[in-house]
C-alpha cells in the first residue's frame, strides 16, 4: 500500500510526518536539526529514500543535508556557495547599488530524473547546481549576470531565488523566480536566460510593467501542461499559457489577491490552490478565517475551502514554500502556518483536518508518495 | 595541548563530545587554532568564519582568560593560559543571532 511522507521545514528544525494512503494517522519524527532554521526539505522523484534539506543559523551560515534513507539518517554535505566571477551589484531598498552577498538556500530542486543533480536557489539571487548529490555545488553564472541584475531589488523577506521548476518535457528548460526580480526562462540548460514578465503590474516598482522588479511569491505547474505556469505574486494571481511570454491576471473573486503559495491538483491542470492574505503589511488571513481558495477552472472563479480549518481569530500566514499536493488517486493536499500547524486534506481540499498543531512556525512542506 | 570549546550546534554538527585537543607547534593564534579545527572537522567550514574573507561571523564570539577576543587580530598570539592548555579557547554564538 502507498505511503505518503510530508518533509516539513521550520523555523527550528525539520520534521517528517508519515501516514499511509488513508492520511488519517500521523507518525511525526523530529525536530531533525533542532534549533537550526530549515527553510527547504525536497525528495528527489528519481529516489524517494534521496532527501535535501537546507540548514541554516544567524550564527553559524549555512549547511546541506542529504539522507539516502529517507530522513532516517543524514550527513552534512558541500555547503560552498560562492558567486562565481565578479559579484555585481544590485539594488538595496533604498534604490542605492549593493554588492551581492550570499545570505541562505531558500529552496532545492532535485533532478527528476537522476538523484544526484539538484538545483539549490540563493539568498541573494543566485541558482546552483550539484551532480554528485551535494559534495560540490557550481554556480550556474548567466542568471545573476544578466543584464537586468543590477536593477533587482530584494523584497521583504531578501533577495531570494525561491522558485525553480525543471520542466519536465524540455531537459535544457528551467524556469525560476526571484523576490524582486520576477520570473526567468532559460531554454538552454542554464546558458542564457530572460524574464518572462510581460503583463505583471506591480504599483511597488517606478515604471509598474518594467521588464524586471516585481515581488513574485511562487510559481507553480502541472507535469502534464509545462506551457501553462500559475503564478502568485506580490498582489494578483496570473497565469501564462505560453510559458511566460505573457501574464493574464485571474484573481476573479478572491477576497484579497496577495498570497505567498500557490499549487496545482495532482491530476486536474486547471484546479488550482492558493490562500489569500490580508495585504502586504497584515500578513495574516482576511477576518480571522483560515480559507484555502480553489478554482476548478484555471482562475478567475474562485471557491472558499474551510471545512475543518478554523474560521475565527485565526491570524496566521502561509509562507511560499509551505503548499503541496500529493498524486495519489484522490489528490491530497497540505499546508503549513507560521503558527505551525500542518493542515491536510485527502480529498483535493474539501475537507481538512490537523496532521500537527504546535510545531515551530513553518517555513516549507513537501509531499512524497512513496510505493 | 591546546582546549578548545565548540558552542553546542557545532559540537553536534561535527559529532563531538566534550572539549576539543589540538596541538599547535608554534605560536598559538586564534587563526592557527580554528584553522586546525576546521582541518580536524571540515564540516565546520564557513560556520566559524566566512570560507574566503577568513573573517570571524557576525554571530561568533571568541572568548578566553575571561576576555573577548572577538575583535582582535587573528594573528596576535592567544594568552599564554591557552596556549599551555590551562584554559580553553571558547567559541560562542551571540547572545543574539539565532
Amino acid at each position: 500500500m502507498s505511503r505518503v511522507r510530508l518533509l516539513v521545514g521550520t523555523r527550528k528544525g525539520a520534521f517528517i510526518l508519515s501516514a499511509d494512503a488513508g492520511r488519517r494517522d500521523w507518525e511525526v519524527s523530529g525536530p531533525h536539526f533542532g534549533g537550526w532554521e530549515i527553510y527547504h526539505v525536497n525528495g528527489s522523484p528519481a529516489d524517494p529514500g534521496r532527501l535535501y534539506a537546507s540548514q541554516s543559523s544567524g550564527w553559524f551560515g549555512q549547511l546541506i543535508q542529504r539522507s539516502d534513507d529517507g530522513g532516517r539518517s543524514w550527513q552534512p554535505v558541500g555547503a560552498d556557495f560562492a558567486y562565481d566571477g565578479e559579484v555585481g551589484e544590485h539594488l538595496w531598498y533604498d534604490g542605492t547599488p549593493r554588492p551581492w552577498e550570499f545570505k541562505r538556500i531558500w529552496h532545492l530542486e532535485p533532478s527528476r530524473t537522476d538523484p544526484d543533480v539538484v538545483y539549490a536557489g540563493a539568498e541573494d539571487a543566485a541558482l546552483y547546481r550539484s551532480t554528485d548529490g551535494g559534495q560540490k555545488w557550481q554556480e550556474l553564472t548567466a542568471l545573476r549576470t544578466h543584464e537586468s541584475a543590477p536593477r533587482w531589488q530584494p523584497g521583504a523577506g531578501g533577495m531570494c531565488l525561491h522558485t525553480i521548476i525543471l520542466d519536465p518535457v524540455n531537459p535544457d528548460r528551467i524556469f525560476v523566480a526571484i523576490s524582486a526580480a520576477g520570473a526567468f526562462r532559460t531554454d538552454d540548460g542554464g546558458a542564457s536566460w530572460q524574464p518572462i514578465n510581460r503583463g505583471l503590474r506591480s504599483g511597488q516598482i517606478p515604471d509598474e510593467d518594467a521588464e524586471v522588479g516585481h515581488c513574485v511569491h511562487r510559481l507553480a505547474m502541472h507535469p502534464s501542461r509545462p506551457e501553462v505556469l500559475f503564478m502568485q505574486k506580490h498582489w494578483d494571481v496570473m497565469r501564462t499559457d505560453d510559458a511566460g511570454a505573457s501574464w493574464r491576471e485571474i484573481s476573479g473573486n478572491l477576497p484579497t489577491d496577495f498570497g505567498f503559495p500557490i499549487a496545482v491538483h495532482a491530476h486536474e491542470p486547471e484546479t488550482v490552490y492558493v490562500v489569500p492574505i490580508t495585504s502586504d503589511s497584515e500578513h495574516y488571513v482576511p477576518e480571522g478565517k483560515l480559507r484555502v481558495y480553489r478554482s476548478r477552472v484555471g482562475g478567475d472563479e474562485w471557491e472558499p475551502l474551510t471545512a475543518g480549518l478554523p474560521q475565527a481569530n485565526c491570524y496566521v500566514n502561509v509562507l511560499r514554500d509551505a503548499m503541496a499536493v500529493d498524486t495519489l488517486d484522490e489528490c491530497g493536499i497540505y499546508f503549513g502556518t507560521t503558527g505551525g500547524q500542518v493542515y491536510g486534506s485527502a480529498d483535493s481540499g474539501d475537507t481538512w483536518a490537523p496532521i500537527v498543531r504546535d510545531l515551530p512556525a513553518v517555513l516549507s512542506v513537501e509531499a512524497q508518495v512513496l510505493p | 595541548m591546546i582546549r578548545v570549546v565548540l558552542p553546542a550546534h557545532l559540537k553536534n554538527l561535527a559529532n563531538i563530545s566534550g572539549e576539543v585537543h589540538l596541538d599547535i607547534i608554534g605560536d598559538v593564534t586564534q587563526r592557527r587554532v580554528l584553522d586546525a579545527v576546521e582541518e580536524h572537522y571540515p564540516v565546520l567550514q564557513g560556520t566559524m568564519r566566512d570560507r574566503r574573507t577568513g573573517r570571524r561571523r557576525a554571530f561568533v564570539r571568541f572568548f578566553a582568560c575571561e576576555e573577548d577576543l572577538s575583535n582582535e587580530s587573528p594573528d596576535t598570539p592567544l594568552p599564554d593560559r591557552v596556549a599551555t592548555g590551562d584554559e580553553p579557547f571558547l567559541v560562542i554564538g551571540a547572545m543574539a543571532g539565532g
